[in-house]
């Protein structure tokens, strides 16, 4: 409707959604970055020009509906199996492109054998991890990223190291892997950090392509719902707590002879 | 191939390889070792992907991937690995996804012990995972009948996109005979183009593999889908095989293992005049009911015996409609019910008979 309104005036389209964008408005929480993750990750797989060879894997999860807006073949998986789902799917269609889009509790807890597994196999896939220190679907329990002293449903009192451990690092742990190909960490909270997002997004998919093997970008995240805040006051906690503990920045990458 | 002398596992192996597998995620859990062992030395011979898996839990979902994409995939294990794989199979139940599964049985609950049984009777026929699913469940006798069955199993996978499982007692996999596994034609039923993943070049669209189906008149279509299409697997599939029942006044119930042993009590007792036989279940879900219901009235009596402390003894009672008395004889710690228990059993009951 509205490109065929363009056509006819002297206006020149600077923006459109991208082409594997599903073209529907998305149901997450106002201030929740699963879109715009979502919307770069289309970006990405159009301008590689590889949608019809792609596979998403998709979690479990507030982000288990990102088949309604990606455009590309896609597999459930089970709470954090997505790194073996992954894998069976790649080794026997090693031509397809495939990757996982995963939460905190689905990759670090529930599925930290799996992420660490595949990591270690130097399974030639994409993996974005999305961390917003929180249980998003489920109504916003302790996650193993969740800081100390962050109050959950399940840390009434703000989490404390001596029952519930501490918050887990996952790009650092990973890196002691000789396997992965490329490691780091993002933010997508932030515009300003939108493009190296988007940067490290691509090439996490073009080291894919090249058969670079594993490849994996965390995704810092907001999560105003369940971290009871507004979406502009998330933003600062984010910029505040998540990004002392989680710096960004690459942990891991051949391209720069870092084996 | 001509007639080789094989071990079970060995034989599980090639026959899904001659039957067109090429990819094999698994485990080491005895006692099925060899299957690992044996798909990592064979499948890079002819161009397939072994991988071993982290887990069970890691192997199950390896192949529900796979599978998706419409490939022929195995994994196998034994008791306490496939209790690892309920959540798997539950998935690939609703996702309508073609993929084996294969359980060398071993002694249980837990840990339990390495030596066979048939004690995983119950979880296979009551589908493994939740919900509301079914799995296809395949029981083989001996070696040859595992060749045949393998290939059915991927053959019946593929025809109702429903994982199928085959259940081996640990003697099926330990033992050694002669066996003859010809090479297979792989005949698929379907062309996986039209609804797996990863041929949307061929395809034009998009599709989603899921099992997720929040709003519940969706899912509760699903089910019902999922529900007549059992229906339909239960109306066109039946394997059971009936040895001397014609004129049987006793016949012994059994699968794999049992019913082998049993034989030979059919046969020594058949040898002293006494009207006995024996009636072998192969494929166990969907249950040959009605066969178990065509031996009356000249059935009086049935001896089920297992390897386990009655699991299949339950459909046995209800397929004779519960109009006969059904007795069991089974052991449990890893041992197989004797011939010469067996005997004394049906001696004891024939001597009552009308």
């Amino acid at each position: 409707m509205t490109e065929k309104t363009m056509e006819t005036t002297t206006e020149k389209a600077v923006y459109k959604r991208p082409k594997s964008w599903k073209g529907v408005h998305t149901h997450y929480c106002p201030g929740c970055t699963h879109g715009t993750i979502h919307k770069i990750i289309c970006e990405v797989i159009d301008e590689l020009g590889i949608q019809q060879q792609t596979i998403g894997v998709a979690p479990v999860g507030c982000s288990v509906l990102i088949y309604n807006y990606t455009d590309v073949d896609f597999v459930e998986a089970a709470h954090g199996r997505a790194p073996a789902s992954a894998t069976g799917i790649k080794r026997t269609n090693p031509d397809r492109i495939v990757f996982t889009y995963q939460g905190d509790g689905d990759l670090a807890s529930i599925g930290a054998a799996e992420i660490i597994h595949a990591a270690n196999r130097g399974e030639n896939i994409t993996v974005v991890f999305v961390n917003n220190a929180i249980y998003g679907m489920t109504g916003g329990q302790m996650a193993p990223t969740t800081l100390l002293e962050q109050v959950t449903t399940t840390t009434p009192s703000g989490r404390d190291p001596q029952n519930a451990g501490y918050p887990i690092r996952v790009c650092e742990m990973l890196s002691t892997l000789a396997a992965p190909a490329y490691i780091e960490r993002c933010s997508a909270a932030k515009q300003q950090h939108l493009p190296a997002l988007k940067k490290a997004l691509k090439k996490a998919f073009q080291n894919q392509i090249d058969g670079k093997g594993f490849s994996l970008v965390e995704v810092l995240s907001t999560c105003p719902t369940n971290w009871g805040m507004t979406p502009l006051k998330a933003i600062d906690w984010l910029e505040d707590n998540m990004r002392p503990f989680f710096p960004l920045g690459k942990f891991k990458d051949f391209d720069e002879g870092g084996k | 191939m001509k007639k080789t002398l094989m071990k079970g596992t060995e034989v599980i192996a090639e026959s899904a390889i001659q039957a067109g597998c090429k990819y094999f995620f698994g485990y080491p859990i005895t006692p099925q070792n060899e299957i690992p062992e044996y798909m990592s030395k064979r499948l890079p011979e002819i161009g397939g992907v072994y991988l071993q898996a982290e887990s069970e839990v890691a192997a199950s979902n390896m192949i529900m991937g796979a599978a998706a994409t419409g490939v022929r995939v195995m994994t196998t294990s034994s008791s306490p690995g496939i209790s690892l794989m309920s959540e798997a199979v539950s998935y690939m139940v609703g996702q309508e996804i073609p993929t084996v599964v294969v359980n060398v049985m071993r002694a249980g609950p837990g840990l339990g012990g390495i030596l066979p049984s048939q004690s995983d009777y119950n979880q296979a026929v009551g589908g493994i995972g939740h919900g509301d699913m079914n799995l296809i469940v395949l029981a083989p006798g001996s070696l040859q009948e595992v060749v045949e069955l393998m290939g059915e199993a991927f053959d019946l996978a593929e025809k109702y996109r429903n994982p199928v499982i085959v259940i081996c007692d640990g003697v099926i996999g330990q033992i050694m005979e002669a066996v003859e596994i010809p090479e297979r034609e792989t005949k698929s039923a379907y062309d996986p183009t039209d609804w797996a993943a990863g041929h949307m070049d061929k395809r034009g669209t998009s599709v989603i593999i899921r099992s997720l189906f929040l709003n519940p008149d969706e899912l509760e279509v699903h089910n019902e889908k999922l529900r007549a299409k059992w229906l339909k697997i239960v109306a066109n599939e039946k394997k059971c095989e009936k040895y001397m029942t014609d004129d049987a006044k006793l016949v012994i119930s059994a699968f794999g293992t049992a019913a082998r042993i049993s034989r030979s009590v059919v046969n020594t007792l058949r040898a002293e005049g006494m009207k006995i036989g024996l009636i072998r279940p192969i494929l166990v879900n969907p249950f040959p009911f009605d066969e178990f219901e065509s031996l009356l009235p000249v059935c009086q009596h049935i001896l089920d015996t297992e390897m386990n402390l009655g699991q299949m003894i339950r459909e046995v009672k209800a397929g004779v409609k519960f109009k006969i008395p059904v007795s069991f004889y089974g052991r449990s710690g890893g041992f197989c019910p004797g011939e010469q228990d067996i005997e004394n059993e049906c001696r004891k009951i024939y001597a009552e008979l009308a």
